[in-house]
């Protein structure tokens, strides 16, 4: 069971989908790593002990702190989601697609890489060059709990579109194998990615997706992810419940929470206040 | 069912690819690429008809419409090749090297009567869209200048390698980043009359420019900046901003939002007022079937397919209209190669004037010949005087 409440990242990277300026300010003040940990231990402190982050660079300074103090982050749970994307799409334009694979084989074990990332590129099987890229992307968080592992909405959208259903297979596979965590897939096209896991015989799948009152980036409407929650067997995040401020919070939630089948909320803020204004509605709703 | 090829697998090809396949009433029948390998893996994992040569699946395999998304030196040929089998085509940005390339393509579709559309997706953002029935409904009043803005990481240190790179091939700041901003002011102002203190900057591009400086005139004493710049890693995504002014207010838009400033003397349209007025993307997002990397995106390619289905070939961003901008980017490479108006040439003083570089002199006529055949022959002779002049300094 994931914890009801789980904290995002977005605040910290200058991602905001009302505001440049907002997006900006809040890129200055997280730029210093102590702000962003003062953030994570106010959320920490208030039993949101659950971090959904990107794999970007900043986040495995985070992994450091958190690995240099275990007693402090006996409870601190990562939930990476894969992969960051900017840095895959920005070596695209610069290297093409091969060289942009080229560049993010990971370093460690060069042989097991060249040997699992050289036969996928010669014999068109994804299978190794995906593993390969996943388990780049989690040297990070090595010593760290990472009991869900996410798909990044990009790629996971990119490929239910194209239709390579493997790919999801492959990822999950992969993920309960060597890291003994769930797979979870992050979208912005719910329904759409329940039939294409369904296709890949993936049971019961961990599935994040925006989830708000005005169905905000709900692609299939909000008739059919209600459908969706109502009749599908999958344990679903929202995310985006407040729609970028569009919505206020304690309308946001009520509508989030009186649906079926939520399991989790993510979530991000950048004040104390705002944290715990958001456990206090979420624990007086759930009553 | 409109029944859709896609041709060019890159960046832009691939998530055209993955959003028109999703489309209820598309069905993709055939993706071309040059590269074996994405073919290969492709129709391996999801079963899509792939062709190495793009004639070859135009003979074997019966198509309503194209998404060409090719490197920029190809689309010519190979959007009049599909005009001629009786095809609709949506080709990415910029529509060709050379804006008579442009005219003649829109020519041929209107001839043919075929459905046209350029990847000018800004066009589609809810924000930008507000920004455009503002103006149409003289919200801000008169118009009287503009500063079109975008800026992103792209190219952040001197290397590369692919076809982005080469302004040869379409690449560079000017056709890749710019050419944004400038089909905005083409939508909102018109073809502008000519332009003006055009710079095409490098920073760490070898060959070809990494930020676009200028000065757009329009009719009615209407004027316009450019200002982008793709070296900028402050900026975490390309982000494109425009900012109008008029005589009874002012508009700055982003994808995020529209803010409207409006004077006690206009006449604010439903929903507005007097003072400052904020739209958020949540409320000017209309949805769409699919989302991939931004509503706009699959919204043009709605758009294209609507066109194709109601035979709607007037629809956004047309080759015509395409070919406009693309009149733009040439007249601003023309005017960049023409350099400033200096004092010295101004005081017609005869002191002896500081030798160019030679690399220079051979950059600016590498640049000049690319531009040179569509440029105006005002701004050919300014050219061709300028490099005069600079050889006489040696």
């Amino acid at each position: 069971m994931m914890d009801r409440l789980l904290f995002g990242d977005n605040q910290f990277f200058g991602v905001n989908h009302m505001s440049e300026e907002k997006a900006r300010a809040q890129a200055m003040r997280f730029s210093n790593l102590d702000a962003v940990m003062a953030v994570l231990d106010n959320a920490y402190d208030e039993g949101i002990t659950t971090f959904m982050c990107t794999t970007h660079d900043r986040i495995a300074e985070v992994c450091d702190r958190v690995r240099a103090a275990p007693e402090r982050y006996e409870r601190f749970a990562f939930f990476p989601c894969m992969p960051y994307a900017h840095k895959y799409a920005d070596a695209m334009t610069e290297l093409g697609m091969l060289g942009a694979a080229k560049r993010f084989l990971p370093d460690e074990g060069m042989l097991n890489a060249a040997v699992r990332g050289g036969r996928s590129l010669a014999q068109k099987d994804i299978e190794g060059l995906t593993t390969l890229l996943i388990d780049a992307e989690m040297t990070m968080f090595r010593g760290l709990r990472t009991p869900v592992i996410w798909l990044q909405n990009v790629v996971v959208d990119l490929l239910v579109g194209l239709g390579f259903t493997d790919a999801f297979r492959i990822f999950s596979d992969h993920v309960r194998a060597r890291y003994e965590a769930e797979p979870g897939f992050i979208t912005m096209n719910l329904p759409m990615l329940l039939d294409t896991l369904d296709e890949a015989g993936i049971v019961n799948p961990i599935v994040c997706s925006n989830i708000n009152k005005i169905g905000f980036r709900m692609s299939g409407g909000i008739d059919a992810y209600h459908a969706a929650l109502t009749e599908r067997t999958f344990r679903a995040v929202a995310m985006s419940v407040f729609a970028s401020g569009a919505i206020p919070a304690r309308e946001a939630l009520e509508w989030v929470l009186a649906l079926p089948n939520i399991e989790s909320i993510v979530f991000g803020a950048s004040s104390l206040t705002n944290i715990r204004a958001t456990r206090r509605l979420v624990e007086e709703l759930n009553a | 069912m409109i029944r859709m090829g896609v041709v060019g697998l890159g960046k832009m090809g691939l998530s055209h690819l993955s959003m028109i396949r999703s489309h209820p009433r598309v069905s993709v029948d055939a993706v071309v690429d040059s590269t074996g390998y994405v073919l290969d893996v492709l129709s391996k994992y999801t079963g899509v008809r792939t062709y190495g040569d793009y004639d070859t699946m135009l003979r074997e395999v019966a198509l309503d419409a194209v998404i060409i998304a090719t490197p920029t030196r190809l689309h010519a040929s190979m959007v009049a090749t599909a005009l001629d089998a009786g095809l609709d085509v949506f080709c990415e940005k910029p529509l060709c090297l050379t804006s008579a390339e442009s005219f003649q393509l829109a020519e041929r579709a209107a001839q043919r009567e075929r459905v046209t559309q350029v990847g000018y997706h800004n066009r589609f953002v809810g924000a930008f869209r507000e920004v455009k029935s503002l103006l149409d409904a003289n919200a801000i009043g008169r118009v009287t200048h503009t500063l079109a803005e975008a800026y992103g990481p792209v190219v952040l240190k001197a290397k590369g390698s692919t076809w982005r790179s080469r302004r040869s091939e379409g690449g560079g700041c000017l056709y890749d980043y710019a050419a944004h901003p400038l089909d905005l002011l083409t939508w909102y102002l018109g073809a502008p009359t000519g332009v003006g203190g055009a710079v095409l900057g490098r920073v760490f591009s070898a060959e070809t420019e990494d930020e676009v400086f200028g000065t757009l005139y329009y009719p009615d004493d209407v004027s316009g900046q450019i200002s982008v710049h793709w070296s900028d890693e402050s900026y975490r995504k390309m982000t494109t901003k425009v900012t109008l002014w008029g005589t009874e207010g002012r508009i700055v838009a982003d994808r995020q939002e529209c803010q409207v400033y409006l004077r006690d003397t206009s006449t604010p349209p439903a929903g507005y007022r007097v003072g400052w007025n904020v739209r958020y993307t949540t409320e000017l997002t209309e949805p769409v079937w699919f989302y991939l990397r931004g509503e706009e995106y699959s919204a043009q390619l709605d758009h294209f397919v609507a066109s194709v289905e109601q035979r709607r070939v007037n629809g956004m961003n047309t080759f015509a209209s395409a070919a406009i901008t693309d009149r733009v980017l040439e007249l601003l490479t023309s005017d960049a190669a023409g350099g400033a108006s200096t004092l010295q040439a101004e005081a017609g003083t005869s002191s002896p004037r500081p030798a160019v570089p030679e690399a220079t002199i051979r950059a600016t006529a590498a640049m000049a010949r690319t531009r040179i055949a569509g440029a105006s022959n005002v701004a050919r002779r300014k050219i061709r005087r300028r490099m005069d002049d600079w050889r006489d300094r040696r």
